[in-house]
């Protein structure tokens, strides 16, 4: 066998032959071809005031919830809670407004992003703790944060008249054309990007969704990591919260009612093993953007909107069956380069 | 393990550590039955109306479905497996049903059809999971939309409410002289299967294994693969089958029929005492979980507390079952501990 001694390439072809192969960029493309197809049908899709703005404006918070629940997966756990969490952050922006007049806006933010920290914390606690699996205790917490807002709500209901006018400007207010929430956004995004790539409590979570015993042995403090990425979810899922109300100004008490599932159909959809220790933040966003994208631009392409749901499934599915096949590949790789090596 | 010096008699040794009743009562199985006749009798006790004859049929009517698809949920999770799709294969078992009447079929064979087709559905999950070789939370995550949304799809918003009568009356008949439906006959019999299934033969144990240690037990012989398929197959039958019963009892075949109820399913099962982790639970545990649960409801509607207070005590009771699980065996741990230190030996590390 000749054995074929890669040469080194140009660092900058490698970071790009990477960038090709990645993940994120196959979910970029799907992106920008499902738009591609709808514009083509429909130039409005894009080419409008309006159709531009909503194309940035309706994935935006789910990105944030998305990227916060990338971060628990990683960590080989799961958030079953955040969906309730949006709901309570949301009601509690809404009744803050109404009650207290005058509140400044950021005070309200941060009310919110505290809430979400706390009910994350709870989640977290009960985990690292007391050593019972994430999908049982956020389960549990799913129905006691949702009856939590239902019976605080009632039959009561924030409108968009409870909201001071600046704030509502926020939800659908643009700069430079575009939306001050997808902005934000990514302001989230690329922070955790960072912080996931670069630092070591970010470099950490992989280490414990690879193996948290081998993790623990080697002496990553896990139980503080652990806690860490659910405050991290819980606080994402409450700055959605927040722009939940400033986006739609009604609040009701199903807000956010189902987006546990749609946060980890993205992340999924992303590339994050749902077994943790794979992925990134940016495939979890991607993966939410190209959801949402898609269930927009489903009813111009012509399928009836009805069938949005198994669109997403098979997504998902083939997200899946993409990354086995993939790491089989890269498995059988590994194997053939050790027998050379020998 | 411990090098004791053994005399040259030989030992005898109990059959078992504990004796026979402490075997049978100090279990997490009892004390969610205990808890269930509790709650039973309390509110016997203090809640007007309870002890109708019209709560309990309502009551059963309500909670067949979770009983039904809960059965084949036990044997998953207790290979350590999940399906969250169920919800959805029994609505698209339902607007099956609808569609095949609506088309003029004979009520059975849209019946068997709807099976069928769940049947079919869990397959398709079974052959993903073992097959293909995929994680099951992610799969059925995925089926789960998947199959919800080839449901409403299919039907869009309208629904199909127009079933022949001797069919929706057979589903909200009680057994005569009783007021319990008789869909909870099916569930008996299904029930009595399932435990047999489970417990008392060589397919039933070997699922324990497999939830224990997946490789150990495919070296001691068993087709773990072709076991999960099953498991995944049953689920979707029964799940089918649930559909059927769901739309006759309401009249009303809808996309979006029972969305949401996999959670409910699967909060029944791990407070029967199910490990999430697999190689642990029973079937009389589970029938309980979700009896509590339901009963727990029914109660506090008739004493006029509301459904969101009714979510929040399901969480609680979910939660507290697991942490206090996970606080007794601690404390065990460190009474064993404890106990072989005194008798002067190493902590042992039986788990």
């Amino acid at each position: 066998m000749t054995t074929t001694t890669t040469a080194p390439a140009h660092p900058v072809l490698a970071g790009l032959g990477r960038l090709v192969r990645a993940r994120e960029t196959g979910i970029a493309i799907a992106i920008v071809a499902v738009v591609a197809l709808a514009t083509v049908l429909n130039p409005s899709f894009v080419f409008s005031n309006d159709g531009f703005r909503d194309l940035l404006l309706t994935p935006s918070l789910l990105m944030v919830v998305a990227i916060g629940q990338a971060i628990v997966i990683i960590t080989r756990n799961v958030d079953l809670s955040v969906g309730s969490v949006v709901g309570l952050t949301a009601y509690l922006t809404g009744s803050l407004f109404a009650d207290v007049p005058g509140l400044p806006i950021v005070v309200v933010f941060v009310a919110g992003i505290a809430l979400g920290a706390v009910l994350g914390l709870i989640n977290g606690a009960l985990v690292a703790f007391a050593k019972v699996p994430a999908l049982v205790i956020t389960l549990g917490t799913m129905y006691i944060y949702r009856g939590i807002n239902v019976a605080w709500t009632g039959s009561d209901r924030i409108n968009a008249s409870d909201l001071p006018a600046a704030f509502r400007e926020l939800g659908t207010g643009t700069v430079l054309g575009i939306p001050f929430l997808f902005l934000l956004a990514v302001l989230v995004l690329v922070y955790a990007a960072w912080h996931l790539r670069n630092l070591r409590s970010g470099r950490e979570l992989y280490a414990i969704g690879s193996d948290p015993s081998a993790a623990q042995l080697y002496g990553l403090r896990v139980t503080r990591r652990v806690l860490a990425a659910f405050v991290v979810s819980g606080s994402a899922a409450g700055l959605a919260g927040v722009l939940y109300a400033a986006r739609y100004g009604t609040v009701s008490s199903n807000a956010g009612f189902g987006w546990e599932l749609e946060a980890i159909g993205a992340a999924v959809i992303g590339g994050v093993a749902i077994f943790g220790g794979v992925g990134t933040v940016w495939g979890a966003a991607l993966g939410a953007f190209l959801l949402l994208t898609i269930n927009r631009a489903l009813p111009i392409i012509g399928v009836d909107d009805f069938w949005q749901r198994a669109v997403v499934g098979v997504l998902i599915i083939g997200a899946i069956v993409l990354d086995r096949i993939a790491a089989q590949r890269q498995h059988r790789r590994l194997v053939a380069q050790r027998e050379e090596t020998r | 393990m411990t090098a004791t010096s053994e005399a040259a008699a030989p030992r005898t040794f109990a059959a078992h550590a504990h004796p026979l009743w402490r075997r049978l009562l100090v279990t997490r199985e009892a004390s969610i039955i205990g808890l269930l006749l509790a709650v039973i009798a309390v509110a016997m006790a203090t809640v007007p109306n309870f002890d109708s004859p019209l709560t309990v049929t309502y009551l059963l009517r309500e909670i067949a479905p979770i009983l039904l698809i809960a059965l084949p949920m036990t044997l998953i999770i207790i290979t350590a497996e999940i399906d969250l799709s169920v919800a959805s294969v029994l609505g698209l078992a339902s607007v099956v049903t609808g569609l095949g009447v609506q088309a003029g079929w004979p009520v059975p064979v849209a019946m068997v059809v709807a099976i069928g087709v769940g049947a079919l559905a869990g397959a398709i999950n079974g052959a993903l999971v073992t097959v293909v070789g995929l994680p099951s939370l992610a799969v059925t995550i995925g089926t789960l939309a998947l199959f919800r949304g080839i449901a409403v799809g299919l039907l869009g918003t309208t629904a199909i409410s127009d079933f022949p009568d001797a069919w929706t009356d057979l589903a909200r008949t009680n057994i005569t002289g009783t007021p319990v439906p008789v869909i909870i006959i099916a569930f008996a019999v299904l029930a009595l299967v399932f435990a047999v299934l489970l417990h008392f033969t060589p397919f039933g144990r070997s699922l324990y294994a497999i939830g224990l240690n997946k490789e150990a037990a495919a070296f001691s012989g068993i087709n773990v693969g072709l076991s999960k398929f099953w498991l995944f197959v049953m689920s979707g039958t029964v799940a089918g089958f649930a559909g059927v019963y769901f739309t006759l009892l309401y009249n009303n075949a809808r996309g979006d029929n029972a969305i949401g109820m996999e959670l409910q399913i699967i909060a029944a099962v791990l407070l029967g005492g199910v490990s999430i982790f697999g190689g642990r639970g029973a079937l009389h545990g589970v029938i309980a979980g979700v009896l509590l649960i339901g009963t727990l409801a029914s109660a506090l509607r008739l004493a006029g507390v509301t459904s969101d207070i009714i979510n929040v005590l399901t969480g609680l009771l979910l939660v507290l079952s697991v942490v206090s699980a996970s606080f007794l065996n601690w404390f065990h741990q460190r009474r064993v501990a404890a106990l072989g230190r005194r008798r002067g030996r190493s902590p042992g590390t039986s788990s």
